[in-house]
């Protein structure tokens, strides 16, 4: 292991180390702490400029139902919610068709196309947007929900497509070889055989593609006009706009959009961290 | 086995077309799905706005549905030439690649000082990883209010440092500062290195996490055997564990490059190109003539998106062709 455990120097270094740790820690997350603990705040706070010292009211649940309130963050919110999930649905659905497809048979593109979806994932958005979004604009989708999540779904194929792949390459082909042997159709090795098999993948691909997705904020602005459509992102980017100079109130509306991503990490964080180095390792 | 087998002596079943072919017909129909709406979404979209960009157009269609575009060849990769807004961007282009590969070092020595098994360590390492998961335009409000000077905590601290608080007899608080408090974002010099010192602060999250990944996998018999040979410290990381973490490395270059190119999110919260297109970049500025309020420059956003794309080329040319070596590696 590298560096030396710390408990082989000796006590006094692990303590300080124990005791550095926590330190190095709020240092690390003090942007976070300093608009957590204004998001809490009451206006007279931050009219006052009190920044870090202690509150001198607690006004947690009044600006947290402030910004649902006074805004349609609410709206944002659910509209977060049906772009990503179908949009993780879709595209760990076709990724696995294709990855299986990719990773198993042999034939002559296999590793160009393959290559198609790695580069796919890679490009700057900015060389979709235009195309994209007048093909919204002509079929309708422009400004809805199913707009922004057919995109996104298209888009993160690529990725997922990657991932998926390698995956099921790393898998023993003699499971699929003895399968072919004893006759089993094709679609029903992909079904009872390989999709079992990939459950790991799954589970990884659908945390990130969740996270990316919520994140989003440049095709929510690209794809969406009015509040009907708009995700949190855009949202709170709106709300600053509404409540300028309300730091308590922009705070708290910032800490909320963050929220679903971050608890989807706690609970998968296994996966999360799996999915996102794949490759990092050989 | 006492049962020896007997040959099957039934003529084989005629087998249609399909059953005969379906190893190679298997694999097309599993690719269909995704093929069609990535070409769909994705690839045909990259042809698309490399054509664009041999136009004028303002994104209007005619009565009858036929393009008001005007082919004008190469004009505006002429008009691009003279624009001193494009070479803002690319100037601070270059500053973002160049800045924003701090991430990767920093990831580096944030890993090894918590690749540690003290009592709490996981918890320590996924709070150390928080900011990666935060939305970008949180990361940029964050910051932003950050660097406010008036209510942000640069404000507050300049305010402790270089200013005096007097009271007058009404109770008013003013204060008397020898030199006012910097407003990094509005300032044309600094902002710039503001937006990206904000994004930079993700991204060492990532490429920490990268890191313990493959700090976790460095094998151990190599660090015993060197530290028999009295490899320690510097000496020891830099020939023995670097080049175990190689693929790492590599792997935090390539999302840091991406990363940094990709910087869009942070200026468009923090200060939309501006002050007078100061941190502009090429993804904003491409935006930001296509179709922001300054009117919808269709043909010449294409062309700032065609540059951006062939730059990002050259970075993927590079990651595929790693890829393919190996591939052919593996067989």
């Amino acid at each position: 292991m590298f560096p030396r455990p710390i408990e082989k120097s000796g006590t006094v270094a692990k303590t300080a180390y124990q005791a550095f740790l926590p330190v190095a820690l709020f240092i690390w997350l003090l942007p976070l702490l300093a608009i957590f603990v204004t998001s809490i705040r009451g206006a007279k706070d931050i009219n006052a400029g009190n920044i870090f010292g202690w509150p001198s009211e607690f006004a947690l649940f009044e600006n947290y139902s402030a910004v649902f309130t006074q805004s349609a963050a609410a709206q944002y919110m659910l509209n977060s919610v049906m772009i990503t999930v179908p949009t993780v649905l879709i595209s760990v659905s076709l990724a696995c068709l294709a990855g299986y497809a990719l990773a198993i048979y042999r034939f002559r593109v296999a590793v160009p196309l393959f290559f198609l979806f790695v580069a796919g994932h890679f490009i700057p958005f900015q060389i979709l947007l235009l195309p994209v979004r007048d093909m919204s604009v002509q079929t309708g989708l422009y400004d809805t929900i199913a707009g922004q999540f057919l995109f996104h779904a298209a888009f993160q194929t690529g990725f997922c497509t990657l991932f998926m792949r390698n995956f099921i390459k790393a898998l023993p082909f003699d499971l699929i070889e003895s399968a072919r042997i004893e006759g089993v159709a094709e679609w029903r090795i992909f079904w009872f055989v390989v999709l079992p098999l990939v459950r790991p993948a799954i589970a990884a691909l659908a945390v990130l593609i969740f996270t990316f997705v919520w994140n989003d904020f440049f095709w929510a602005n690209v794809l969406t006009q009015g509040e009907s459509a708009k995700p949190i992102t855009a949202g709170v980017r709106s709300l600053n706009g509404q409540f300028v100079n309300n730091w308590h109130l922009v705070s708290a509306a910032s800490l909320m959009a963050a929220i679903p991503p971050v608890v989807m990490f706690f609970l998968m964080q296994k996966h999360f961290i799996a999915g996102l180095t794949l490759g990092a390792v050989k | 086995m006492s049962t020896t087998a007997v040959p099957d002596t039934h003529p084989p079943k005629p087998q249609g077309w399909l059953a005969r072919n379906k190893l190679s017909v298997a694999p097309w129909i599993f690719l269909a799905p995704a093929l069609v709406f990535f070409a769909i979404y994705v690839v045909w979209p990259i042809f698309e706005s490399i054509w664009l960009s041999f136009y004028e157009w303002n994104g209007l269609y005619a009565a009858d549905g036929s393009s008001t575009a005007t082919w004008v060849g190469f004009g505006n990769y002429v008009k691009l030439w003279d624009d001193p807004n494009f070479w803002t961007s690319l100037k601070n282009n270059v500053l973002w690649l160049v800045l924003y590969m701090l991430a990767v070092p920093a990831g580096l020595f944030i890993a090894l000082f918590l690749n540690q098994t003290v009592t709490g360590m996981r918890f320590y390492k996924s709070m150390f990883f928080f900011p990666f998961v935060i939305s970008q335009v949180v990361v940029g409000l964050i910051f932003g209010w950050f660097y406010n000077p008036d209510f942000g905590v640069i404000g507050s601290v300049w305010k402790a440092l270089f200013c005096e608080e007097t009271t007058n007899i009404l109770g008013n608080v003013t204060f008397r500062c020898s030199r006012s408090a910097p407003d990094i974002l509005s300032s044309p010099e600094y902002a710039t290195y503001g937006i990206i010192f904000a994004g930079l602060w993700p991204q060492v999250a990532y490429c920490m996490i990268l890191y313990l990944t493959g700090l976790n996998n460095v094998a151990a018999d190599q660090i015993e055997a060197a530290r028999l040979d009295g490899a320690k410290g510097w000496k020891m990381l830099w020939y023995v564990v670097l080049p175990q973490l190689k693929p790492a490395t590599f792997i935090a270059v390539v999302v840091t490059v991406i990363g940094a190119l990709r910087s869009f999110d942070m200026i468009a919260i923090m200060t939309q190109g501006g002050p007078f297109g100061s941190t502009n970049v090429l993804a904003y500025y491409m935006y930001e003539v296509a179709i922001s309020e300054y009117g919808e420059r269709y043909g010449y956003g294409s062309a700032v998106a065609t540059v951006l794309f062939l730059i990002m080329l050259v970075y993927i040319s590079y990651f595929l062709w790693r890829m393919y070596q190996d591939e052919r590696g593996r067989r």
